[in-house]
């Protein structure tokens, strides 16, 4: 494949089927770790590591799968990668780990990962999927820094728990509560609607 | 007495002030994608309550009797992952054979139930809170099954009147359920003092 198709398969994931603002997968981390930048930015580079890897996995046995194992076969990929990541997380970044809880171990049921399986990794070569799983980790980790950057600072006036806005800022608590991930990300995604009317008319 | 006050104490706190939907993010994408219709929406909380009290009974016994304490514990996210797929088929085989009408009705959403966070994370909260007594197990199961199916219904019956309403364009579909869902967490925060 040439170099000018692989570009477009990743930049796909970024903006025209970004996971999280085109396709709606993955809402439960993207709703759950966004009420700061630190923990989105770790979910969102474990969950590269993780796709790229079952991705890669995926490619290389996708002519031995038999179509009734095959949803089997992904999510026990996905799951031994996931217990890879979440060790290293347990042993250099206990703090994150810790403070992440049940949501990494949760990446097994990431709808965007068995979706790549499915959608591109067990139908294309190794080099297409690399790129593919880059692209989606990469759109997916920028919705969720969008997100958590919008949280942070208007629910504690920070970011990467450095303050940042003025002294007469009163944080806004509700933003790091369950409402202000649900409220933020309905009108993310009315902003993204009005963004695609826009360019198609 | 004291068992049968631990066990409604922990029923009630899994159903409503630990809403696993409304307060944990888990099973996000049925809760916004099937709950279209009150009656679907239903059928899929009962089909998640039956997969999650059978999924979370069986994963607390396999890790109380074979991982915890022994270097298998490694395996403890792809024995879970298993037992839920398990779970799931016997589900599917079992509405097949009896149910057919309702098996035709659910279609892929079927399938999907292993892939709905909500249960795998059940059994991983069993493991993380550190739930001692098999009873006790069984109750937080059963309750993150109704209180799923509770979340589900309430969204159901309040999409359903939303089909009147005049929403503003761009609002249409995703946001304005997403908004509608935040508001509802914002209601079940009012029971977070209760225990």
């Amino acid at each position: 494949m040439s170099s000018q198709s692989l570009g477009k398969t990743f930049t796909a994931g970024l903006w025209d089927s970004n996971p999280v603002l085109r396709l709606l997968l993955g809402m439960c981390p993207t709703l759950a770790v966004t009420a700061a930048m630190k923990p989105a930015l770790t979910m969102g580079l474990s969950v590269i590591f993780v796709l790229v890897c079952s991705n890669i996995v995926v490619s290389l046995m996708r002519n031995l799968l038999k179509p009734h194992l095959r949803i089997l076969m992904f999510t026990l990929t996905i799951a031994t990668f996931v217990t890879i990541a979440d060790l290293y997380l347990k042993a250099f970044l206990p703090d994150m780990s810790a403070a992440l809880g049940p949501y990494i171990p949760l990446i097994i049921v990431n709808c965007i990962i068995i979706g790549r399986a499915e959608a591109c990794a067990s139908k294309s070569g190794v080099l297409v999927s690399i790129v593919d799983a880059l692209g989606m980790g990469a759109g997916f980790t920028l919705a969720l820094c969008l997100l958590a950057t919008i949280r942070e600072l208007l629910a504690t006036g920070k970011l990467f728990e450095t303050p940042v806005m003025p002294s007469w800022f009163t944080p806004w608590a509700g933003m790091g509560m369950p409402v202000g991930a649900f409220v933020t990300l309905g009108l993310i995604l009315a902003l993204v609607s009005v963004i695609t009317n826009k360019s198609k008319s | 007495m004291d068992t049968l006050h631990t066990l409604l104490l922990a029923f009630i706190g899994i159903v409503v002030v630990n809403n696993l939907v409304l307060t944990k993010f888990l099973g996000i994408c049925p809760y916004l994608g099937v709950s279209g219709r009150i009656d679907m929406a239903f059928g899929m909380g009962c089909a998640v309550t039956f997969v999650v009290t059978l999924a979370g009974t069986l994963t607390w016994i396999i890790d109380h009797t074979f991982l915890i304490g022994t270097p298998l514990e490694v395996m403890r996210y792809l024995c879970f992952i298993l037992v839920i797929a398990g779970a799931v088929q016997l589900v599917e085989m079992y509405l097949r054979k009896f149910f057919p009408s309702l098996y035709e009705s659910f279609g892929i959403f079927l399938p999907l139930i292993t892939t709905n966070c909500a249960i795998l994370g059940l059994c991983l909260f069993l493991n993380l809170w550190e739930i001692k007594r098999l009873d006790e197990a069984v109750v937080l199961s059963a309750g993150a099954g109704i209180g799923f199916t509770l979340a589900i219904c309430i969204m159901a019956g309040i999409r359903e009147n939303m089909e009147l309403a005049d929403v503003p364009g761009p609002m249409r579909g995703a946001p304005i359920t997403l908004i509608t869902a935040g508001l509802l967490t914002l209601a079940f925060m009012g029971f977070a003092g209760m225990i």
